[in-house]
């Protein structure tokens, strides 16, 4: 029981931490609920494909389907969350003085929002996957005792949830009008994290040269499977042991997407992007 | 090869390029390393190593690999459950379908002990690599 507490409390701490600041940084949006609602939704049902298919997924590719499957979802949920900054960043001013505008803006249609939803399903349906397939071979296994099972899955879920709901109350305590700045630099680290870990799955697939096999070794300071390590690994993308390829990976996500949010917001005609973006860009 | 060659080829000339061009060569000799480091790889059979998981437990439990190598880990999954293998110190994580099998590149390895663990079964699904 307390094992499979353990190992699904690990692979839901992800999923709630994504949650918890995804929530954090949608505060004021109209039917935010609805939408990380449904992209967890999605992400669950993803899981239990992703699960059912995951034989096939890794023979695919000469068998390092796996490794690229996991490398295109997080890096799909790289440019969401760049997407995202990009976004405040263009509507930073309007966001500081006001939460309501944020709800305005989400019902011309212009906010985000979608594009959140879709990167907590991808949360939802990486850690999902692993988490179905491991229950599945708890139940199959004669040996495995159903009753002791549920309860352990439930209090790993329940950890797992408490901790998100921890960090998102905490991010709320954050004054409004500071908040969207703290969650752009969460956003921002969350998305540098996953593109270095998706470039760590390209490595492992042999894809990318590793440009260096350990670049540091921290694991003394704060170890990868200890639940420090976890949390600053989906939080910052800390790794005890990085590849080269991984902190260039890392490095580059940030100032590109850092760069992106200067060009937004200081391009001299701002004004007329934002009003054609609040006009005419339903669609994107 | 081919960096070798534009080596010899500046022999004759005045130190300040055999400099330059030396400095030249490095980038040219990690795309050939690069580049010839996967056909190298399928060339050589004897660098793949193969692990079963039966009854929640690697065999063998310990597996010694030569270092500075690229090698292949094929894990082969008897048991009716899936398995992850998991290492924190390998930087691997992969699941293994019950009654699959899968390849995991590792390496080129420093001499050392690294320890990997099946993550779904801990307690009993552990194991080390020794690169010598």
């Amino acid at each position: 029981m307390l094992a499979t507490a353990i190992i699904v409390f690990r692979e839901v701490l992800e999923a709630a931490l994504v949650v918890s600041i995804v929530l954090a940084a949608t505060r004021g949006v109209l039917r935010r609920g609805l939408w990380v609602s449904a992209g967890a939704l999605a992400g669950l049902l993803g899981a239990a494909v992703v699960a059912w298919f995951a034989e096939a997924i890794a023979a695919a590719a000469s068998g390092v389907g796996q490794e690229i499957f996991n490398a295109a979802v997080l890096f799909v949920a790289v440019i969401m969350l760049g997407w995202h900054n990009v976004w405040m960043s263009r509507h930073g001013r309007e966001l500081a003085s006001s939460l309501k505008s944020v709800g305005a803006a989400v019902r011309s249609g212009t906010s985000p929002m979608h594009v959140l939803a879709a990167v907590v399903g991808v949360a939802v349906l990486r850690e999902g996957s692993e988490l179905v397939l491991f229950l599945y071979g708890v139940a199959a296994s004669a040996s495995g005792d159903a009753s002791g099972m549920l309860v352990g899955a439930l209090v790993g879920v329940g950890a797992g949830a408490t901790v998100g709901a921890t960090l998102y109350l905490g991010l709320l305590r954050i004054p409004s009008s500071r908040l969207f700045t703290v969650t752009g630099w969460m956003i921002l680290l969350l998305a540098a994290g996953m593109a270095g870990q998706g470039a760590a799955f390209l490595v492992q697939a042999d894809i990318l040269p590793a440009f260096g096999q350990t670049i540091w070794d921290t694991t003394a300071l704060i170890a990868d499977d200890g639940v420090l390590g976890r949390v600053l690994h989906t939080l910052i993308g800390y790794t005890a042991r990085p590849y080269g390829i991984q902190v260039l990976f890392y490095l580059l996500t940030l100032g590109s997407i850092m760069a992106l949010m200067k060009i937004v917001n200081h391009s001299p005609d701002a004004g007329a992007i934002r009003g054609a973006g609040v006009a005419g860009a339903p669609s994107r | 090869m081919r960096t070798i060659t534009i080596r010899i080829s500046h022999t004759t000339r005045d130190e300040a390029t055999v400099k330059k061009s030396s400095f030249a060569a490095i980038p040219l000799l990690l795309i050939a390393l690069g580049a010839g480091l996967p056909f190298h790889e399928a060339a050589a059979a004897g660098d793949t190593f193969t692990i079963a998981i039966k009854d929640h437990r690697f065999d063998p439990s310990e597996l010694e690999v030569p270092a500075g190598k690229k090698l292949k880990l094929v894990i082969k999954n008897l048991d009716a459950t899936p398995e992850e293998f998991e290492s924190h110190e390998l930087k691997r994580e992969k699941i293994i379908a019950a009654k699959g099998q899968a390849t995991i590149n590792i390496g080129p390895l420093k001499p050392g002990t690294y320890k990997f663990v099946g993550e779904f079964h801990e307690s009993t699904a552990q194991g080390r690599i020794v690169a010598k």
